[in-house]
């Protein structure tokens, strides 16, 4: 059950929903918003401490009394970006500042089958099916945050495949926030389509370039058609004083595959809330993350499948890596309906701890209603102790080294997951970056 | 041997219904239905109990009564029940016979030990042979209790709960509420308002309590609720192990019991509890049955250890978290557990550790099968304290499913806030495999007894920290249970 905030954290928003442009919109996209504004404004941020299973673990107070700016866009260049988040010249390359999409940005080499591009432009040109996709995934359900989102949706990206298309170099979408000084709210959102037996690589990239708190509310809504083949990378290194709401909803039709990673190691207070629904026979999906927090960070990750039809298969495997008084959320859901015969289902959660005042809850949750399934699932969290690292101290490797090794084993598996060669080496470098400020925030590795 | 009669009479019946749903006719002294500040004084005037225990009672009772007028009646729970009205239950209910407590067990109204020895408790001179002493609680009132002499020689107290209240008041003042406050939760407020008896036990330092220690419980009259009261305390260095059984009669309305069980475990000290709860568990349509709603914590001190094993197979709705607050030093809490729903039966079950001291640890073994429409939930908390230097736990909890109409949920909270811990969650989910039941009905087995061997052996590492006559009651319990759920 949500509960409401006071009406003031609804009020904050509403002016800028008020000012929201209609020109050019069509009837549908409107109505769609104001109904989710309407939900938005009953539900408002879910501050509520007691009977708010949704957000047990993460306080959104400090969200709650945040206030945001609307409107103009800072200047953006290429070379900023580039050096921010993963690149690649290869890659067909989306990108959206501030919610909005930027062709001058934006490198799109022409691939065919591939409809790449502003969801705004997507919208008005009347693409096949947007009109029944949109929003029918996230934004129509009882959540403040797709609420959010779909109230102020206006452009975007879109990703289209065709049917029987199947792409191997990477489409990278990137969400730029932009401002250098101001607190700025932004929506982005995110539709890619795959059409029956098509396969794509998808790089989704959330960046900001400014040092001030943003807030970045994303939703990815994703249809992936039969036997359709989907590899997706989710990035979020926002800057550590802002806020990061993201939602992805994932319907899956008949032999399709749909493989998320995510790499999580930015914002203040972070939330990446996925689900996929298992909607015909055959489908799988794999959902696969590494968490890496410090300072006064939550990182929260909302993870659930619902096997809907029977021969679905579904694994979630999710690592996290804590130091400081950071605190990680895993809530993890599968749940099996009664026709869902034959379902596979795993579900892991692995965290080490490398410091006092260092936070994990974890929440790893199965809901069975057929019999004929295998489910399992496992959470630990542990540290690193004294032996483990006189191990590699006796073998001749100095300290800070031996300690770099060990969390970089550890995280290793998963950054194993990342295929595309300069996404590798993006989420490598940035890795050990991150190792430095989590080492020099330990103080129980090895030690205990 | 006692138990042995009670096993091959329950094997002997080779009926599915429930064996225990006998209603005995005696006289009852009812009070009143409904709850108020009356009934309360009234409950607490014909215990004969003293002024500072009526106080708690009230203390209690205004608690519950802004509890409920905020509505605040748990509903996290994944079960669903019709709203209770408690103004429509009898609120205290006693055999007349016992209105004035028999002195021994030669007074106890004949019809009451024929319904024991129906049940197979034995209360007489088998229950020595036996080697258990029994607290027979029969609806509110504790009925009988054997061997509380011999206990007396070693400075063991057992006696009922009202006995205790009487006879040893600066115990119970001193450990009553210590663990499960008034104001714990909805239904523990209640319990305390309204308690009319239960058991007492207290373990002097350094013993260790030779025999095991029981009470049954048995609900008679229609449309009563059950609030029992269980305090045990193991004083330093002690040892008990006590048990803990319970039917009720054949009913097509609901019976609410809200029981509290208080364990306080001093320095050294260990506690073994067990359950077999075997409370009517409603038609296999679903009607009638008995809400269990109960709250059970204990809280083990430096090197004590609390192990809490359950079977559960009766109730229409369990509702149940038997916990262990790990407060000292190198404490360590364990929780075994089989939940069994068949037919309509709903469970939400599972335990908390709260890890409060060093070096503690805890393990916590669920098992739950469900059957039939039965939905089970396995929901559990662990929680490791910033002072929790180098605490343990290890999880394991498994479900079974027999049947595509049940379901079987599996809930853990995991919290950590100490970086020296080290925590381990498995469960999994699966049905009886057809190859293990492939290859036991190549060896002349019926599916059934396939079935049931498999869910045996999958059951055992729980049944084993049973006692002996326990786990083989456990396991004739499951049968039963289980029957009409397969093929």
């Amino acid at each position: 059950m949500t509960l409401a905030a006071p009406p003031t954290s609804v009020e904050k928003y509403a002016a800028a929903f008020e000012s929201l442009s209609d020109s050019g919109t069509p009837d549908w996209l409107i109505a769609t918003r104001l109904q989710a504004w309407a939900n938005f404004s009953e539900l408002g941020i879910p501050t509520a401490r007691r009977g708010n299973e949704l957000w047990k673990y993460t306080n959104l107070r400090p969200l709650a009394d945040a206030g945001f700016e609307y409107g103009q866009i800072g200047p953006v260049s290429l070379d900023q970006i580039k050096s921010a988040g993963p690149w690649d010249d290869a890659w067909d390359t989306v990108v959206v500042v501030d919610g909005n999409f930027s062709a001058q940005l934006s490198s799109l080499n022409g691939t065919p089958g591939l409809t790449a591009g502003s969801l705004g432009e997507a919208i008005a040109a009347g693409t096949d099916n947007l009109e029944s996709q949109f929003a029918s995934l996230a934004g129509r359900e009882n959540y403040a945050f797709t609420a959010l989102n779909t109230a102020f949706a206006a452009d975007g990206a879109y990703i289209g495949i065709a049917a029987d298309t199947r792409l191997t170099t990477p489409v990278h979408v990137v969400f730029v926030t932009s401002d250098p000084t101001s607190s700025r709210a932004t929506y982005p959102r995110l539709l890619i389509s795959a059409s029956s037996n098509s396969s794509l690589t998808i790089v989704e990239s959330y960046i900001n370039l400014s040092e001030s708190s943003q807030l970045t509310v994303p939703v990815t809504e994703v249809f992936s058609d039969h036997d359709s083949q989907i590899r997706h990378y989710r990035i979020q290194i926002e800057n550590e004083k802002s806020f990061h709401i993201g939602t992805a909803r994932v319907n899956q039709k008949a032999g399709s595959s749909f493989t998320s990673t995510s790499f999580a190691t930015g914002a203040l207070i972070g939330r990446n809330d996925v689900h996929t629904q298992l909607d015909e026979p055959g489908a799988e999906c794999t959902l696969h993350g590494l968490y890496m927090t410090s300072g006064q960070q939550q990182q929260d990750q909302e993870i659930s499948t619902t096997h809907a039809r029977p021969n679905c298969t579904s694994h979630q495997f999710y690592k996290g890596i804590l130091s400081g008084k950071s605190h990680a959320v895993f809530s993890g859901k599968v749940v099996v309906e009664r026709d869902a015969q034959k379902s596979v289902a795993n579900q892991k959660d692995l965290n080490l701890m490398l410091s006092r005042g260092a936070r994990i809850d974890a929440k790893p949750s199965l809901e069975i209603f057929a019999d004929d399934v295998k489910c399992a699932h496992g959470a630990t969290a542990g540290h690193v102790d004294r032996d483990t690292l006189f191990y590699l101290r006796s073998r001749g490797v100095d300290e800070e080294t031996a300690k770099a090794i060990l969390i970089r084993g550890f995280a290793d598996e998963m950054l194993d997951e990342f295929e595309p060669a300069a996404l590798r080496e993006f989420v490598e470098r940035t890795t050990d970056d991150r190792i430095a400020t989590l080492l020099a925030e330990s103080d129980t590795l090895g030690t205990v | 041997m006692a138990t042995q009669n009670t096993i091959s009479r329950k094997s002997d019946m080779s009926g599915q219904e429930y064996q225990w749903g006998f209603v005995t006719d005696i006289e009852t002294d009812l009070a009143p239905r409904g709850l108020s500040e009356d009934i309360v004084r009234l409950i607490s005037s014909k215990k004969g109990e003293p002024e500072w225990m009526l106080e708690w009672r009230l203390k209690a009772y205004r608690h519950w009564v802004k509890l409920n007028d905020a509505e605040s009646e748990p509903e996290w729970a994944n079960v669903k029940y019709p709203k209770i009205d408690y103004q429509d239950i009898y609120y205290y209910a006693a055999p007349k016979s016992v209105t004035e407590a028999p002195k021994s067990l030669d007074d106890v109204d004949p019809e009451m030990l024929a319904t024991f020895e129906k049940l197979g408790i034995p209360l007489q001179e088998r229950a020595k042979l036996a080697g258990i002493a029994v607290d027979a609680v029969f609806d509110s009132v504790s009925v009988a209790t054997t061997f509380e002499k011999q206990l007396g020689e070693l400075g063991i107290i057992f006696c009922s709960f009202s006995e205790a209240v009487k006879n040893h008041p600066d115990l119970v003042k001193k450990y009553l509420g210590s663990v499960v406050p008034y104001t714990d939760n909805f239904f523990a407020s209640l319990n305390a308002a309204v308690f009319s008896d239960g058991s007492f036990a207290y373990i002097p330092p350094g013993v260790r309590c030779p025999i095991e220690l029981m009470t049954y419980f048995r609900i008679n009259t229609a449309d009563t609720g059950q609030f029992e009261r269980t305090l045990i305390i193991a004083d330093e260095g002690a040892y008990v192990s006590y048990l803990e059984g319970c039917t009720a009669p054949f009913r097509k309305t609901h019976q609410l019991h809200a029981a509290v069980v208080e364990l306080v475990a001093l320095d050294d000290s260990e506690i073994k509890y067990s359950t077999i709860q075997n409370w009517f568990p409603g038609t296999p349509e679903g009607e009638g049955g008995v809400f269990n709603f109960v709250t059970k914590r204990g809280r083990a001190d430096k090197n004590a250890k609390i192990s809490w094993t359950q079977v559960e197979t009766g109730s229409a709705i369990t509702w149940k978290y038997p916990s262990v607050i790990l407060k000292g030093d190198n404490s360590v809490g364990e929780f075994f557990s089989v939940a069994l729903t068949n037919n309509y039966q709903q469970a939400d079950t599972g335990t908390k550790m709260i890890h409060i001291g060093k070096n503690t640890k805890s393990t916590i073994v669920a098992k739950g099968i469900s059957a039939g429409h039965g939905n089970n939930t396995y929901r559990g908390q662990v929680q490791i304290m910033p002072g929790a230097e180098n605490a343990v736990n290890h999880t394991q909890c498994d479900s079974l499913l027999i049947g595509d109409k049940c379901g079987a949920h599996t809930v853990p909270y995991i919290e950590v806030r100490n970086p020296t811990a080290r925590l381990e969650h498995e469960a999994s989910t699966s049905k009886v495999s057809d190859e293990q039941l492939f290859y036991l009905r190549a060896r002349g087995l019926s599916e059934e007894e396939a079935h049931h061997m498999i869910i045996t052996g999958w059951s055992r590492e729980v049944f084993q920290e049973l006692p002996f006559e326990f786990a083989l009651e456990a396991n004739q319990l499951l049968k039963v249970s289980l029957e009409g759920a397969v093929g």
